[in-house]
């Protein structure tokens, strides 16, 4: 590992020490707490959506969520270590044959609905996302 | 001519880009500097050499590639042969002892810098890509030449291309100095130095960095430079 690696290693250890982060993959419907500063004041904004994308890049990791907002679809790419993403809750799990879900771009109503993947088998990190809440608000 | 601020620069070798998290959730890019076993080699003087600088050295040179005369000059100073050699004008009180090591820390966070490197070649380049020409249209009756320069000079008179004209030719691979870029983060324990935006030159290779020609020295940075830890 080189100094670089070695600094973006350290750099993810101690941002994902600061918050948990759920294991998730690109269908499943996240609720994305965003923290939002109002003059003095911060608050937390919540925006869902489905995964229609993620990129593993060690620190510079992302995930870009795909909802629709008064009928104008919104795609917003979050940082997955970035502090200003409170937290991360996935809300349902979605079954999907495809890493990028760009194909929903196009679609609205019927043909863009995501089939939710039910427990058949436990899906690995599902404690830590009953957990994660617990862990945020310590 | 020495810095307006006096001091000397450091040599550093370009490990790459990466980006720093802050708390507050905005991230600044980086570009990561090694000062890696950077020492002073020698000193010129006034009395010696007629202008006054510092030798520094980085890295480690194999025993073999090191000449006679070499050896001799780093075994005054009593350090190792480095890989690489260059010189800083300083002001008469800046100069700093030979064997001295020199720490990322002469730099501190916030601070304006000066960085001179290589930039990476890119070949015999058109004069789009070499100095933002717009080129021909797309249509409009013109054929085959879309991304040519147009026309580079007058008619009978003067009936020459003027010199300097610019025209297509060998773009990068250059010896550049971004000015006024910003120290993000130091980190003298590791020997890192986290320089705000991009730096001249490819991964792997030395850079100069210097306190910015255009600033006034930061109230913090230590001077000469910083104690020997």
């Amino acid at each position: 590992m080189n100094l670089l690696q070695q600094f973006e290693a350290d750099q993810q250890a101690r941002l994902s020490a600061t918050r948990a982060t759920p294991e998730f993959v690109a269908g499943d419907t996240l609720r994305v707490m965003v923290k939002v500063v109002e003059g003095e004041r911060i608050r937390t904004q919540a925006y869902e959506g489905v995964v229609i994308a993620r990129s593993n890049r060690g620190v510079n990791s992302n995930f870009t969520v795909r909802k629709l907002s008064y009928g104008e679809g919104v795609e917003r790419v979050f940082p997955l270590y970035s502090p200003n993403v409170a937290e991360i809750i996935v809300v349902r799990r979605g079954k999907v044959r495809r890493a990028k879900l760009y194909y929903l771009r196009g679609r609205t109503g019927k043909s863009a609905r995501i089939q939710e993947k039910l427990a058949g088998k436990p899906i690995p990190g599902a404690a830590m996302v009953a957990a994660a809440p617990a862990a945020a608000e310590d | 001519m020495a810095a307006k601020t006096g001091r000397t620069g450091l040599i550093a070798k370009k490990l790459g880009m990466s980006r720093i998290f802050n708390d507050d959730g905005s991230t600044v890019p980086v570009t990561l500097l090694h000062v890696d076993n950077v020492r002073v080699v020698a000193n010129r003087t006034i009395e010696g050499e007629g202008y006054t600088a510092v030798q520094i050295g980085i890295g480690n040179a194999k025993p073999k590639n090191v000449s006679k005369a070499n050896k001799g000059h780093f075994a005054k100073a009593g350090v190792e042969a480095p890989h690489h050699v260059v010189e800083f004008r300083v002001a008469e009180d800046a100069l700093i002892a030979p064997g001295t090591t020199l720490s990322p820390a002469h730099f501190v966070k916030g601070q304006k810098i000066d960085v001179t490197g290589t930039t990476k070649g890119k070949g015999f380049a058109g004069a789009m890509k070499r100095w933002n020409f717009a080129g021909l249209e797309a249509s409009h009756g013109v054929s085959v030449s879309h991304r040519s320069h147009g026309s580079t000079g007058n008619r009978q008179d003067p009936g020459k291309t003027f010199k300097n004209k610019k025209m297509a030719g060998h773009l990068g691979q250059d010896r550049i100095t971004t000015q006024n870029l910003e120290v993000a983060m130091v980190d003298a324990e590791k020997g890192l130095l986290f320089v705000k935006g991009a730096v001249p030159g490819s991964i792997g290779t030395y850079v100069l960095v210097r306190d910015a020609v255009k600033r006034a020295r930061h109230a913090d940075a230590p001077f000469p430079t910083v104690a020997a830890a």
